[in-house]
């Protein structure tokens, strides 16, 4: 990984044409505890693995409500996050007082994703170091998008980020055929099972593991 | 020359009357729902409550296009709180972000008479009456509108409040029972109705108490 000749600021192309520094954002979003999303035609559900610096600390807080039907799960540097969550509330907000309905996810998705974008593209900032799960309902049904701090945004039936999230991949992949006609509890089963998969050994605890559902007819919470 | 005079003006009178009554451990808040402009009546069916947190009514007469607004702008700004303390509004906390808002627009105001009504944190019924530009003060029970002329004197005369200024502070709540608050409720709309032109038709009677809130209408004089 020893490429520092094009890799000190984010407006300088390296010969081969990458941004590395965008690429070492994205770095950041693998380190970082997993996360995972699921989908089904009805439901989406997020899991997250919540890492706590000791035993005397609390465990960091990872996903977040945005709006009783969109919520956001992270993975990366949390405070990136945080302040990203707001912003997604913030537009939620205002969308929901000029037109009285909900926004739809793929419009917030695209506006996150234009947002990170700028980052990549000034000499005096740099990339949110944050992954997002974005899981949301809206009158086209159930969603789940990841992301990246490179600005890209992708839709999933089933994805994971973070540290040893492979694993979890591996048996998303193998299920995912069937999320689409699960019911809301066999999704949170696969939730809990793919953040067990990649907790790889350590045991599944509701202090180490949150959940958090969205639905037809139900909010975005954290169960 | 003489000053020119505006040829159109921004605000419009609605009309309509609002009335909050605290109890020991209730408040009403009650307000008509006739709808007029000059001696025109635009509906009779019009609500001039508004829910703003749990326990934290509101009803406001005046310029209904601004009383929706402001309606607005509070939705918003509670959800926001909710998002960042994890908690709902108290009815306190309510009454210092309304008097706020409403003195936001002191040189443009939001024509909106209002009166909030709620339970605070020890459970107790509190009502906060305010002026358009946001002066508010707490009291045990209020009147606003184009009928509060006929119905506060009437509500001093059955309720007898103490004076905000004796010393030690007395309790600002009424004695009345909730069914005995609500009876005097409907008996000073059916009064105002019959003298005020602009009240009538059917008065909407919130009642927020321990078990939640509740919501009755009753018919009054549609001439």
């Amino acid at each position: 990984m020893f490429r520092n000749q094009y890799d000190t600021d984010v407006t300088t192309w390296s010969p081969a044409g990458r941004l590395f520094q965008v690429e070492y954002a994205m770095e950041a979003v693998k380190q970082g505890s997993a996360a995972i999303g699921l989908r089904s035609k009805t439901h989406v559900v997020l899991a997250c693995v919540n890492k706590a610096n000791s035993e005397l600390s609390s465990h960091q807080k990872k996903i977040f409500k945005v709006d009783d039907h969109i919520g956001v799960a992270i993975a990366g540097l949390t405070a990136d996050g945080r302040v990203l969550s707001r912003y997604m509330r913030s537009e939620c907000i205002n969308y929901n007082y000029t037109y009285e309905s909900p926004l739809p996810v793929g419009r917030l998705v695209v506006q996150l994703a234009d947002k990170a974008q700028v980052c990549t593209q000034r000499s005096w900032k740099r990339p949110y170091g944050v992954g997002l799960l974005v899981a949301g309902l809206d009158e086209s049904g159930a969603h789940l998008y990841y992301n990246c701090p490179s600005g890209n945004y992708f839709e999933y039936q089933a994805f994971a980020i973070g540290s040893r999230s492979q694993a979890a991949k591996t048996y998303l992949e193998r299920k995912f055929n069937n999320f689409t006609a699960s019911s809301r509890e066999d999704l949170i089963k696969d939730a809990l099972i793919a953040a067990r998969e990649s907790l790889q050994g350590e045991k599944l605890t509701s202090s180490v593991c949150t959940i958090a559902v969205v639905g037809v007819g139900e909010p975005f919470h954290i169960l | 020359m003489t000053k020119q005079h505006a040829n159109w003006s921004p605000y419009d009178n609605n009309g309509g009357s609002c009335v909050a009554i605290a109890g020991s451990d209730y408040c009403v808040i009650a307000a008509d729902t006739r709808m007029s402009t000059g001696y025109n009546i635009l509906t009779r069916d019009y609500s001039k409550i508004s829910h703003l947190a749990e326990k934290c009514v509101m009803a406001s007469s005046g310029f209904q296009a601004d009383v929706k607004a402001l309606q607005k702008v509070l939705s918003a700004r509670h959800l926001t709180y909710q998002h960042q303390h994890n908690k709902q509004m108290s009815c306190p906390a309510m009454a210092q972000l309304l008097s706020n808002t409403l003195y936001y627009k002191r040189f443009f105001p939001y024509y909106s008479f209002n009166v909030l009504g709620g339970l605070d944190s020890e459970g107790k019924g509190c009502v906060f009456t305010y002026d358009a530009v946001g002066s508010y003060e707490r009291v045990g029970y209020s009147s606003q509108g184009s009928g509060s002329t006929l119905i506060m004197p009437f509500l001093d005369n059955q309720l007898k409040s103490p004076s905000p200024l004796l010393l030690p502070a007395q309790d600002a709540v009424t004695p009345l029972s909730e069914t005995e608050a609500v009876d005097l409720v409907k008996t000073v709309f059916a009064s105002a109705t019959e003298r005020d032109i602009y009240t009538g038709d059917k008065v909407e009677i919130v009642i927020l108490n321990a078990s939640g809130i509740h919501r009755d209408f009753m018919d009054l004089r549609k001439d």
